[in-house]
């Protein structure tokens, strides 16, 4: 069989060889070095990876806000819900979503109901089927973060160059530094350093978090997916404090330089505006979201897609939202593994591929 | 939620599936819990052992790479006959055609069942045909049922899995499942992944002729490798220990796989089997194996490591421990 290039990056005696540097950096420490991983796919490579099971007890890993439909707040659900139940409506989303309870109901469950609700694996998928059915409204859910979001922006000028007026999207994109912010403050938390994200990484680029490592002292290192990536990142941050350091640094300079892909920073500065919006668990954050810009309302579905929604209800018990902070471990919550499963999710965190609780529930220790 | 709905991930394979087999199907007709459950039923009359096993083929699209689904209809009932150990006799045949479907294509279909058969070395019997109007049904359903009898007194059971039994399998993983899902989703792929559906009935033979140290044998068809062998531990009340860096896995599926977001120990296969053998003689039924036109790339992936508990290890690549659990809601619906 052929190799990868992947597979270096799975090299079992590279791996090891990192644990054990990690390993001789934590020695001696009487508290362990926390570091939060921002991204879910960072949270779902290491529980599949048994990454925790490779590290000395000196070492921390907590999960952090960076599962886009974990942070997605309920009552984006629950428009979600009023617009799967329009007459003459097809719903697009990626699958995370459909499990994802609302309110009263979730999309799931409107689909076995009857509502043309469809998986697609890209925006542009949502457009074809809006282009194939022309008698009928096409609602997409855009759900993500700096790395979806220029797809979807290329997917709004792409459906005003076609002229297709039967196209909107629910955008309830984010953006992650600022949460960083907010995050590498909480004295309960008390954060020594952020794996920071891959992909977003590539769009926004390195010096995106140089704020966090001036003002606030925190030091970052933008970390690739790999096993090795992870560790060689864990690896970088502990040098960094024991150092005393705190600057950004790029484990995975294959993929991401300092500034970012300009290309689709320009399609996001096109599209959408910055906006302060709502996460699950860490309430309304300053310049964390992106709205759809004015001159491109025609496919804003939240100005041109009519619905009643109903009151937001957070589903009774459910600590999700400590769980996205980092501040409780998924097995912390008392719902965990009995009243809330993947089969019956109270809470998103057990819902999607990337949500801490459900790569818990999956992976175990 | 409204707990009166039916879900598409009841029908996945995997914990919702057992969920309504327990709680609603088997409590209604027989009574005998789903963990305690064969791919077919043993069945005894006037002395003479028999097994008797049906299933029902919905899959989408109809014709994939690899197969279409006459042969997956063919193969998928011998296969849960030559998992309890029995030689497959005789099938039946139930057509469910949306008002329509194609002649031309269900002749293609019928063809592929015929040499199916032939190739298993089993008869067609009896048969039943029905059309449903137009948007009632998919263009078509395939039920088959068959019978198989036993020329040995072994007993193969998904509860006969003892400590220190090695785990072995016939290839490599979830070519079925990403096939299937690649013709349906539209991918391009530079790669060319075909459904490994196949009759495992002549292997099995092969490797029976070890008497009883074949104690398990399962197809990891819906919900995957990693369902079936959560449900081999929860039924044999063991401890399983499986070895990620021996699983055969094409590059190619697990480049889809990571596309797609999907973990390939949880894509479905149509021509796999696993196997529990003892440990004396599992490097000699490995051999044999790998000497079957379908086991060259058979391995060894696993182990029983401790009794009790019901959980399935593994280590991963890179020499963690985590926990395998059984497939949870749907991962690829109608892939058989």
């Amino acid at each position: 069989m052929k190799r990868s290039v992947f597979e270096e990056f799975r090299n079992r005696d590279l791996v090891r060889g990192l644990a054990e540097r990690i390993r001789h950096l934590a020695e001696g420490r009487t508290n362990p070095m926390t570091f939060m991983e921002v991204c879910g796919t960072h949270t779902m490579s290491i529980y599949q990876y048994g990454i925790r099971t490779l590290l000395p007890a000196g070492v921390r890993l907590i999960s952090g806000p960076g599962c886009p439909v974990c942070v997605t707040p309920v009552g984006y659900v629950d428009r979600a819900v009023a617009c799967a139940r329009l007459p003459e409506t097809i719903t697009a989303t990626f699958g995370d979503m459909m499990r994802v309870p609302g309110s009263s109901s979730s999309l799931l469950e409107e689909r076995a109901k009857g509502a043309d609700i469809r998986i697609v694996y890209s925006p542009l998928d949502a457009l074809s089927l809006a282009e194939r059915n022309p008698g009928k409204r096409v609602v997409f859910l855009g759900v993500g973060f700096e790395t979806t979001a220029p797809t979807v922006a290329a997917t709004l000028i792409t459906a005003r160059s076609r002229r297709v007026g039967n196209f909107s999207v629910l955008s309830a994109h984010k953006t992650i530094p600022n949460p960083m912010r907010i995050l590498s403050s909480d004295p309960d938390l008390g954060i020594d350093g952020f794996l920071c994200p891959a992909h977003v990484s590539a769009v926004i680029g390195a010096d995106a978090y140089r704020f966090l490592a001036e003002e606030h002292g925190v030091p970052c290192v933008v970390t690739g997916f790999e096993p090795a990536d992870i560790l060689q990142g864990v690896a970088m941050l502990a040098r960094q404090v024991t150092e005393g350091r705190s600057a950004v640094e790029n484990e995975y300079s294959r993929f991401v330089t300092r500034g970012g892909n300009a290309r689709a920073q320009e399609l996001l500065s096109r599209v959408f505006v910055s906006a302060d919006t709502a996460w699950r668990g860490l309430g309304v954050i300053p310049e964390s979201g992106l709205e759809i810009a004015e001159e491109f309302t025609e496919f804003d579905a939240e100005k041109v897609v009519p619905v009643r929604v109903e009151e937001p209800r957070e589903p009774e018990g459910c600590l999700c939202g400590e769980v996205l902070k980092g501040k409780i471990a998924p097995a912390d919550c008392p719902l965990f593994a009995s009243a809330c499963t993947p089969e019956q999710p109270v809470g998103a965190c057990m819902v999607s591929s990337e949500g801490s609780c459900a790569a818990a529930y999956k992976y175990g220790q | 939620m409204d707990n009166d709905l039916i879900l598409l991930g009841h029908g996945s394979g995997g914990r919702l599936s057992h969920q309504l087999l327990d709680e609603l199907i088997i409590p209604a007709l027989s009574g005998i819990p789903v963990s305690g459950q064969n791919d077919a039923a043993v069945l005894e009359h006037d002395g003479v052992r028999f097994a008797f096993t049906t299933d029902s083929y919905v899959v989408d699209p109809v014709f994939f790479p690899g197969g279409n689904i006459g042969d997956l209809a063919i193969n998928g009932t011998v296969n849960d006959l030559a998992m309890v150990g029995a030689r497959p006799r005789a099938i039946s045949v139930g057509l469910i055609l949306e008002e329509g479907f194609s002649r031309r294509e269900l002749g293609e279909i019928l063809r592929a069942m015929r040499e199916a058969a032939d190739r298993a070395g089993v008869a067609i019997v009896a048969g039943d045909t029905k059309v449903v109007p137009r948007g009632k049904a998919d263009r078509i359903f395939i039920n088959t049922s068959g019978i198989g009898v036993f020329r040995h007194g072994l007993e193969i059971s998904g509860s006969n899995a003892r400590v220190g039994d090695k785990i072995l399998i016939n290839g490599t993983i979830g070519d079925h499942g990403i096939a299937v899902m690649a013709k349906r989703e539209g991918l391009e792929l530079e790669a060319d992944i075909r459904s490994d559906c196949a009759p495992l009935n002549g292997l099995v033979d092969e490797i029976l002729s070890e008497g009883d140290a074949i104690r398990v044998l399962r197809d990891p068809t819906r919900g995957g490798v990693a369902t079936t062998l959560k449900e081999i531990a929860l039924q044999s009340d063991v401890s399983i220990t499986l070895n990620e860096a021996a699983l055969p896995l094409k590059g190619a599926v697990r480049g889809v796989c990571a596309v797609l977001g999907l973990d390939p120990l949880y894509v479905a296969n149509e021509g796999k089997v696993l196997a529990f053998v003892a440990p004396d003689a599992a490097e000699r039924i490995l051999e044999k194996m790998r000497r079957h036109p379908l086991g060259a790339e058979s391995a060894m992936i696993g182990e029983v490591t401790s009794p009790g508990g019901g959980k399935v290890r593994m280590e991963t690549v890179v020499g963690g421990m985590r926990a395998v659990e059984m497939l949870s809601g749907e991962q690829l619906p109608r892939i058989c």
